[in-house]
């Protein structure tokens, strides 16, 4: 049903379709009207056969899901930034255990410094955690994105993070189409769990392995995700038969002739849309929807004719050579001779503006592009820290 | 809790079993079904109380809950030496994730059993001192506070043994460990720290908190099956020696539980919404030192080359505490 | 479902790994040696009597106990119980009243009428049994169940020995003895009653005995030379006891002397204060410390009013004037005189010092060894004539009722394992027991509640010297099961099953035979828990063989 709505409180009801069994809970800016909406729905009854369990940390909210999905029940959370890290042993521990839990990432920066706003820093520094990252471009995005996040998980015994921008979704208000039940109940089947908790059938569930097999288990779960690959694209399609709306692993704007593309993730990828509708030039923009598992073939096939490839990254890893997702987008063209570059761009919330973008591709246009840059970088500030930090001057 | 006064049989109500008590006075470990929860061929060490107290605790669930229950184990000596790859010794159905969520994967556990339609189904979660006391409070914290319906057992070897006999908050004053060494104008670990968990489960008012041996099986069998008759938050302190890190014999780990309880050391009691509920009384009151000698971790007390003033006055230390403890809870103490 | 690799473990996948590599000791269930057994002069299996006794199952433990001891009601009422004194319960609170036990099961079969177990198949063998007092019939019960046809000539009118004739109906009963004689008796043992035996030689082979036993005891009272004037009443203790107890009063006077400090003297003294003396006066030559009398037939006599001087002897008598002269004890313990005299009134004088045999049989075998008064005999209970052996009071022992049980086993045991042999020179020789019994420090005293010894109702005093009739009452069968069930078991499974609950490593199991437990030596990692926790010591931690 479509109407004027906070992207939170979509993605809350697009939740609570799913027939979630226990949502653990721990708020965190800006994730909370999520959390709130489903607290909402649990205690008056709307979202029926579903606890709401108010845990006092991150940590625990992730522990208690998986818990909760070792029991074989549908179990959702949603964090953000230092929830996010807060719960990192737990995420690690989640997908090692193949356990099908949904968790929505309201994207916001890391600190120090404490910054509330968004960009990827969280998800990015949990690439490495063993679950599927989906990026959802806009509102509409996201309410798909997590339906069919809880029958990717079921399916792969793999948990899903579905990273929506925070504030800039979250608490966008506008006009959403939240599919109704019976599309959701046609798409999505009931909850069952590859391995549970079963007096009936009683296993010992989290052995320690040692080095025997642990490579093994490894190469699975690595396995495991990688078939996300052939999952999501099937289920997608489903999505889209039932509710008539499309999702693909990438998205692609102008690529067919485009010899220089942008290459992003999340919503910058609307503002770069219109940026390139002001511009002549050849240029296009592939944005992913799946980072984790990486699509690399898509990606390969997608960039087929692109010369200059300029990754616009919404986090950044200090001391890294580039960006995280150039690295991985620079592994997937091995041998392609395309000239790939890092743009890092709003990072704590700082606005991509079209000007900033149509200055920084006039200058990757012109040939002029470094390796690796900030966008809108102000440079006065940190000439004048740089100078201040050589001179060892004291404030 | 009542006390049922057993007419005296020949080894009274004391020992595990006895063909001339009717069943029903044998504890759950003279039955020859009982559930063997962790069954032979683990890893623990010679004479591990810890292995000892998980059976004991486990097997009486079992039998309380008819079979119906699943265990959260946090990280520790109980878990590694239980499961390593290919071999578990579980016959329960169990689960391990991490060293500090023991009790928020139960909470969680217990809701999913609930809204699965399985809520017949009891959770037991459990851990070593190191995982209850320290890194996993805030997670049993929270389990108390939302008075989640999970019945939390601690075993408490005083120290973080699985990683090699660290100091943990339940390690006792003066007891030697790998990070409070014996040595120095200190030896052993500081007085005055530490934390008394039963007393912080009493603050949060669960419905049951209790203490208890492997020396006083009767005792501790009773007491998981009242906790396993309540529903809400309950949590159960178990003292069980460790032979390697407390540097004792391993055919002593009961007879030390035992002289830990009569030196007045290890207060067993009940308590139910904060108040103390019942006490067992002392059978036989020991002087600590009977209790210490025992335990190469409190060698350095009696060492001939130590400084007699300095280990008197930490015996006298020590001994306080056992009065202390008499006291606080009014222990009644009984001739043997 | 479908587990992911390694990540998840099914059940029993641990029972791969034998952790019985990891022992350098291992746990064993022994059979130890109860102190009370081991101190039983009768060879009863007196831990094993009591466990039967336990759980009610009265008939199964007399009939354990009957296996060594076919007496149990005498035994109630006469024996020193040596197994109460080594009983390790005393280090606990008090000693099992074992004693009180055997006498309720003796008294229970009674009433009950349980019989003793049937003989053995016929050997064709013939034994002759001189003497039928406790030796010779406890001789001729165990060799008539061997199979043996058995022959017991005594030369008195009633059988029963030292037992009808030496022991007071007031601590023996006579309906107690009869009954358990002629319980006895019914396996078909031939009772020749006036039978004296003069030429045992000749008595052999006119009866075409295969072997004999010599068990005629130590009737005949020791003299003491005594200055006595005609008028003096001076009269002999086993003359006295057996008078009353063929049913005869005599009399004897207000206040009666009795000279000597064993049991018999004390036997005499009550029995005079019950034949009418005021006063029963105990003059005994030593001190209470050296006076063989037991303690609690002591202890008893005193309360019924006898009265005792110590350091005494008797110098001479003169009509009812008894002339005491004073000891004292010299740097060696021994009794000296010290020419201070003392004179007593005395209706009486009962000289109790002593038994001695009755060379009468004995001089008719040439070739038997005679020392310090009794017949020397082997391990076997042979004398150095072959096929004729002695026990009881008449060879060497401790002069007791139950030492004489115990004896007359030995003998039997002895007889048939040289019948066996017969061709060989001598009997072969059993194997020695080098077991040491329990001591108090192997058990786990904990897991023992306090519960002091039930104590046997007994007559009050008054009533007591009245009359003949028994003074110290039994147990009944609450009491009794109570008692019973004091013993610790000492080094003797009694199904607590700590060692079964107490295991780290459940590496031990119920089964069905034996002790009902079994180690389960693949797992079992040596810790020696259930050796620890064991209450009666049954297990010991052996070493590992390498």
């Amino acid at each position: 049903m479509r109407s004027q709505i906070e992207g939170s409180r979509a993605i809350a009801q697009a939740i609570a379709r799913c027939r979630p069994q226990v949502v653990p809970a721990y708020p965190i800016t800006p994730q909370t009207h999520i959390v709130e909406a489903l607290g909402a729905m649990v205690k008056s009854g709307a979202l029926a056969g579903c606890e709401f369990i108010t845990v006092e940390s991150e940590f625990a909210a992730m522990s208690a899901a998986i818990g909760a999905s070792a029991a074989g029940a549908r179990a959702y959370t949603a964090t953000a930034s230092q929830g996010l890290l807060y719960m990192a042993e737990a995420l690690f521990n989640a997908s090692g255990l193949g356990l099908p839990i949904v968790m929505t990432v309201a994207n916001r920066a890391i600190g120090a410094p404490i910054n509330i706003w968004n960009d990827q820093s969280d998800s990015m520094s949990m690439r490495d955690c063993g679950w599927v990252q989906l990026y959802a471009q806009d509102n509409q995005d996201a309410v798909a994105l997590h339906v069919i996040a809880f029958r990717l998980a079921q399916e792969l015994s793999v948990p899903v993070m579905v990273c929506v921008d925070g504030f800039v979704l979250t608490h966008a208000v506008e006009a959403i189409d939240v599919p109704g039940a019976e599309i959701v109940d046609a798409f999505l089947p009931p909850m069952s769990a590859r391995q549970r908790v079963d007096p009936s059938d009683p296993v010992a569930i989290g052995a320690m392995v040692g080095p025997e097999a642990f490579t093994e288990v490894r190469f699975l779960t690595d396995a495991d995700l990688r078939r996300a690959a052939h999952v999501f694209p099937a289920q997608a399609s489903e999505y889209l038969r039932l509710s008539g709306y499309h999702v693909g692993e990438v998205s692609k704007y102008r690529l067919d002739t485009a010899s220089t593309v942008v290459v992003t993730l999340g919503s910058v990828s609307g503002t770069v849309r219109e940026a390139l509708d002001d511009m002549d030039g050849d240029i296009g923009l592939l944005t992913l929807t799946m980072y984790r598992p990486f699509p690399a073939a898509v990606v390969r096939s997608a960039l087929a004719h692109a010369s200059q490839v300029i990754v616009l990254e919404r986090a950044f890893s200090p001391g890294a050579p580039e960006g995280p997702v150039t690295a991985d987008v620079r592994t997937a063209l091995a041998g392609t001779g395309a000239d790939i570059k890092t743009v890092v761009a709003g990072l704590g919330g700082r606005a991509v503006t079209r000007s900033a973008l149509h200055a920084m591709l006039a200058t990757a246009l012109a040939g002029e592009l470094p390796a690796v840059s900030f966008l809108d970088l102000r440079a006065d500030v940190v000439e004048r820290e740089l100078a201040r930090r050589e001179a060892g001057v004291a404030t | 809790m009542t006390i049922q006064e057993v007419k005296f049989y020949q080894v009274g109500s004391r020992a595990v079993g006895n063909r001339l008590l009717s069943e029903d006075l044998r504890t759950e470990q003279a039955n020859e079904n009982r559930t063997n929860a962790l069954n032979s061929g683990h890893r623990a060490c010679q004479g591990c109380g810890e292995a000892l107290a998980a059976r004991y605790v486990l097997d009486t669930a079992m039998d309380a809950a008819d079979g119906q229950l699943a265990v959260v184990n946090a990280t520790g000596c109980l878990e590694v030496f239980s499961t390593p790859y290919p071999e578990s010794s579980w016959q329960v159905p169990w689960l391990h994730s991490l060293f500090a969520n023991a009790a928020s994967v139960a909470s969680g556990l217990a809701a999913g059993l609930r809204t699965s339609g399985r809520g017949d189904v009891r959770v037991l979660a459990q851990g070593g001192d190191g995982g209850t006391v320290d890194i996993g409070l805030a997670c049993l914290s929270g389990m108390f506070e939302r008075n989640d319906d999970v019945f939390y057992v601690c075993y408490d070897n005083e120290a973080y043994m699985n990683t090699g006999v660290q100091r943990s908050g339940a390690t006792p004053p003066a007891a030697r460990t790998a990070t409070t060494e014996a040595v120095g104008p200190e030896p052993g670990n500081r007085f005055g720290i530490g934390k008394d968990l039963p007393r912080i489960a009493m603050a949060h008012e669960i419905p049951y908190v209790a203490t208890a041996t492997v020396a006083e099986l009767h005792d501790l069998e009773a007491k998981v099956r009242h906790a396993m008759s309540l529903r809400g938050a309950r949590y159960l302190h178990v003292l069980v020696p460790c032979p390697l890190g407390w540097g004792s014999a391993p055919a002593d780990t009961v007879r030390i539980a035992r002289l830990a309880q009569r030196s007045g050391l290890f207060p067993l009691f009940e308590a139910e919404h904060g108040t103390v509920t019942s006490v067992v009384p002392i059978r036989g009151r020991v002087p600590v030192e009977e209790y210490l000698r025992l335990q190469r971790r409190y060698a350095h007390l009696f060492a001939a080359a130590g400084d007699a003033d300095r280990q008197a006055a930490t015996l006298r230390a020590v001994q306080a505490i056992a009065d202390r403890n008499i006291a606080r809870y009014a222990i009644p103490v009984e001739e043997l | 479902m479908n587990k992911p690799f390694a990540i998840t473990l099914d059940v029993k996948s641990s029972l791969a790994n034998h952790t019985g590599t990891w022992r350098s000791e291992r746990p064993v269930y022994v059979d130890g040696l109860p102190p009370c057994t081991h101190a039983c002069p009768a060879g009863e299996q007196v831990q094993a009597w009591l466990y039967a006794a336990e759980d009610g199952s009265y008939e199964q433990a007399w009939r354990r106990l009957v296996n060594d001891n076919p007496f149990p009601a005498v035994m109630g009422r006469v024996c020193y119980h040596p197994c109460e004194t080594a009983c390790n319960r005393a280090d606990l609170d008090t000693a099992v009243g074992i004693n009180s036990v055997e006498r309720f099961l003796g008294d229970e079969a009674i009433r009950q009428g349980w019989r003793l177990p049937q003989p053995g198949a016929a050997t064709g063998r013939r034994i002759l049994v001189v003497g039928a007092g406790p030796c010779g019939l406890a001789a001729a019960y165990r060799l008539r169940r061997l199979g043996h046809a058995v022959t017991i000539r005594e030369a008195g009118s009633t059988a029963g020995g030292m037992m009808r004739h030496g022991i007071p109906t007031f601590r023996l009963p006579r309906d107690v003895l009869d009954a358990e004689i002629n319980r006895l008796l019914e396996l078909g043992i031939t009772l020749e009653l006036g039978a004296r035996v003069d030429n045992l030689a000749e008595e052999m082979r006119a009866g075409e005995f295969d072997a004999a036993l010599l068990a005629m005891g130590a009737p005949l009272s020791k003299r003491a030379y005594i200055p006595a004037a005609q008028s003096a009443r001076i009269i002999d203790a086993l003359g006295l006891l057996a008078d009353v107890a063929a049913g005869e009063r005599p009399q004897l006077g207000r206040t009666v002397a009795v000279y000597g400090g064993g049991n018999t003297a004390m036997d005499v003294a009550r029995t005079a204060r019950r034949l009418g003396a005021e006063e029963a006066l105990i003059v005994y030559r030593r001190t209470r410390a050296q006076m063989p009398a037991n303690d609690i037939e002591v202890e008893e006599a005193e309360a019924e009013g006898v009265r005792m001087t110590w350091l005494s002897t008797i110098a001479g008598v003169v009509g009812d004037t008894l002339t005491i002269e004073k000891m004292r004890l010299d740097d060696d313990g021994k009794p000296q005189p010290t020419g201070e005299f003392e004179e007593l009134h005395a209706d009486s004088v009962v000289l109790a010092l002593g038994q001695d045999v009755d060379r009468g049989v004995l001089a008719t075998l040439p070739g038997i060894a005679i020392t310090d008064g009794v017949v020397e005999v082997g391990a076997e209970m042979m004398t150095s004539v072959a096929g004729v052996f002695a026990a009881g009071d008449l060879a060497p022992s401790v002069r007791s009722v139950t030492v004489a049980i115990g004896q007359g086993n030995a003998a039997a045991r002895g007889i048939d394992g040289w019948l066996r042999s017969i061709g060989s020179s001598a009997p072969k020789p059993t194997a020695p027991s080098s077991a040491v019994p329990v001591a108090f420090g192997q058990l786990n005293p904990w897991y023992f509640s306090d519960a002091p010894h039930v104590v046997r109702p007994r007559l009050d005093t008054a009533r007591r010297t009245d009359d003949f009739a028994e003074v110290v009452g039994g147990l009944d069968a609450d009491t009794a099961l109570y008692e019973a069930r004091r013993c610790m078991s000492c080094g003797n499974c009694f199904g607590c099953d700590n060692c079964f609950g107490v295991c780290p490593d459940n590496a031990i199991h119920k089964v069905a035979e034996g002790h009902g437990y079994a180690v389960d030596y693949d797992y079992c990692k040596g810790c020696g828990l259930c050796a620890s926790e064991c209450p009666c010591g049954a297990i010991v931690m052996e070493p590992e063989e390498t």
